[in-house]
């Protein structure tokens, strides 16, 4: 390499580094892909909002791949950012990634899903919200409403994913402390409105139209709302006959909300960064030991 | 020994039956209902609610319509030893500029002629890298199907993509619909079937289908263009798939590019195969491959209706698709009759 090279390169690096500190923070953040309707909200927000804290964010889009959010990890190592933001498409095989950052002095910070590594301290924290949770405030919603009387028809999300497990795990946590509330069918939507649509369908016809049951409890709005439409099919009335709970608020659950025809339903926050961005920049000025999970909290809306 | 010879006259008539391909796949969906009559004793009450049929063989027909379009025109291209995985992400393509030109004011009659329009280019396109290019099917419907489903976010995207639900009664009725008592999407099943029929075998296209597949350059120098009719089987295809989509997309009436009709190309292979088809190309079945798509259908919502724990959901069905797949096999049946025969000396 002649000298004249490195003095180019060394003015390029000069030159990126100024622009680069018109912004207090530079922060590479790993998504996992535009997959249904929350993700792509939830990437837009924290790239509308990192102008509002003075970040400078660098996102990429993983596309649901691991080694490509791999890919991306050591990118923004190589490109020494001030601290690395993960979305993990899975829970293993980051022990060595994270050793990495840890080795570049360059704090990484969970949102969303959780990762499995042996050595807790390879990250910051998790920021994020709490899936049991949702399923919790779900089942206490549904329990108060019936009285603690109710038996229930559950549409599951992907079978064996995250927060499939964890809202069913939640929701009958309470439920289990009520003798008359049982969940009395069960099946995967695969948390879309067109799974959630078939389920219902069967359900209705394998329980003679839903006779004697009480509620429907679904692990997404989308499947909710596959669920009314089957209901409306059947001549049933959602929201009326049957208590329709769910997660995630979408738009789309707010207009079933206001028309009656679905009860109550956990936010899924999708406007997540004025919880992330502060814990960051925080950490930034002054580094202290977090704690490994911070809650974003969920709202519960329900039909007036 | 007596017992053989009580038995002979009978046996002598079984193998005929038993190699009438038809026999296994209507088994396979017989035994499917009565194991589901046996579970759910009122499983084949028929009432009307809402002024249409109503109950579980009528869900099984409703449900199955989609994927059963999807299969005839896979078993088209199958016929010509193709294969057409892109059939998924046609329909996620439809489903969006069906919500994307609803947004944008079309009349609904226009509409369904563009979401179909859409469909054929699709097909042609495949059509095209197969036929036109010479790509190996599974590769060149393997770009679109990868694609296809970005495109629909495109798409969604055109129009803001924040809700892209919509009501269209005419697209629902077409979907959700009824026509007298009957779900109006089994009308338009049949009559699509009726006319892919008169098609294939009422004119000679069905037979240059299955005469390139089994040899295309025999059929070649027998002055069958085989390059235009493997074109004709893939537009064809993203047509059926197509229609297969302005029922699914106006079922849910949103569109939803990443997840709707997923793996259906997968369903639509099977409905295939079941139907006695083999990807060696050079065969279509028609009317078995409805039956494949109803076997299948049929198994599903069995299983949703089982009460059956969701993990175990797809173990169920592969293993009742490998039986059938199985007994299919000639080679399997007559290792299994002379396992029994073995056994009874």
């Amino acid at each position: 390499m002649s000298f004249k090279t490195i003095l180019a390169g060394t003015a390029l690096a000069f030159s990126t580094l100024a622009a680069g500190s018109a912004w207090a923070e530079t922060i590479g953040f790993s998504q996992v892909g535009s997959e249904g309707d929350w993700r792509p909200a939830f990437s837009a927000n924290m790239q509308n909002e990192a102008a509002t804290y003075g970040i400078d964010l660098k996102f990429a889009d993983a596309q649901g791949k691991q080694e490509e959010q791999l890919r991306a990890v050591r990118a923004f190592i190589a490109q020494g950012v001030d601290a690395i933001i993960i979305a993990p498409v899975v829970v293993t095989g980051w022990d060595q990634v994270l050793q990495e950052a840890k080795d570049a002095n360059i704090p990484v910070f969970l949102v969303d899903r959780d990762v499995d590594v042996a050595d807790k301290s390879l990250y910051v924290t998790r920021i994020s919200a709490d899936f049991n949770l949702e399923g919790k405030i779900a089942g206490a919603w549904l329990a108060q409403a019936s009285l603690g009387n109710c038996k229930i028809v559950e549409l599951q999300g992907t079978t064996g994913s995250a927060p499939a497990i964890e809202r069913n795990a939640g929701f009958q946590a309470i439920i289990d402390q009520f003798p008359n509330m049982e969940i009395v069918q069960t099946q995967s939507g695969d948390f879309t409105t067109e799974g959630g649509k078939k389920v219902m369908e069967a359900f209705i016809k394998s329980t003679n139209n839903l006779e004697g049951i009480c509620a429907s409890f679904a692990h997404n709005d989308n499947m909710q709302l596959g669920a009314i439409q089957a209901m409306k099919e059947a001549g049933l009335n959602p929201g009326t006959d049957i208590k329709m709970v769910s997660v995630d608020y979408v738009p789309a659950m707010a207009d079933a909300l206001a028309a009656g025809e679905a009860n109550a339903s956990v936010e899924l926050r999708s406007a997540v960064a004025e919880y992330i961005y502060p814990v960051i920049l925080d950490y930034l000025k002054a580094p202290s030991d977090l704690p490994k999970w911070i809650v974003i909290p969920s709202d519960l809306h329900v039909a007036n | 020994m007596m017992v053989a010879d009580v038995l002979r006259p009978r046996g002598a008539g079984l193998p005929r039956l038993r190699d009438t391909r038809a026999v296994w796949p209507v088994l396979a969906l017989i035994a499917i209902l009565v194991f589901d009559w046996v579970m759910v004793p009122n499983f084949f009450q028929i009432r009307v609610v809402e002024g249409r049929l109503f109950g579980n063989v009528i869900d099984i027909l409703y449900r199955a319509t989609p994927t059963a379009l999807v299969s005839l025109g896979m078993a088209l291209v199958i016929g010509t030893k193709g294969i057409d995985l892109s059939v998924g992400s046609t329909i996620a393509i439809v489903g969006a500029v069906i919500s994307w030109r609803i947004h944008a004011g079309d009349p609904h009659i226009v509409i369904l002629f563009e979401a179909l329009a859409v469909a054929v280019v699709c097909g042609i396109w495949n059509g095209s890298l197969v036929a036109g290019l010479g790509i190996q099917p599974i590769i060149a419907t393997l770009i679109l199907m990868v694609s296809g489903r970005g495109i629909g976010l495109l798409i969604n995207l055109l129009y803001g993509g924040t809700d892209p639900s919509f009501d269209s009664p005419l697209l629902q009725g077409l979907s959700t619909g009824h026509l007298w008592l009957i779900p109006t999407r089994l009308v338009v099943g049949a009559v699509l079937f009726v006319a892919l029929w008169l098609v294939i075998r009422r004119t000679a296209l069905g037979l240059f289908i299955e005469a390139v597949g089994g040899n295309a350059a025999a059929a070649d120098l027998a002055g069958v263009n085989a390059r235009r009719i493997i074109f004709v089987a893939y537009v064809l295809c993203g047509l059926l798939a197509g229609c297969a989509g302005v029922i699914l997309t106006a079922d849910t009436h949103t569109s939803d590019p990443v997840s709707v009709a997923m793996y259906i190309e997968l369903d639509a292979i099977l409905a295939v195969v079941i139907g006695g088809a083999s990807l060696g190309g050079g065969r279509i079945y028609l009317g078995l491959t409805v039956i494949g798509a109803l076997v299948i259908q049929a198994l599903t919502t069995s299983i949703l209706i089982s009460g059956l724990r969701p993990e175990y959901n797809l173990i169920v069905k592969s293993v009742v698709v490998m039986i059938v797949l199985l007994l299919q096999s000639r080679n399997v049946r007559h290792h299994v009759t002379m396992l029994f025969q073995g056994r009874r000396r």
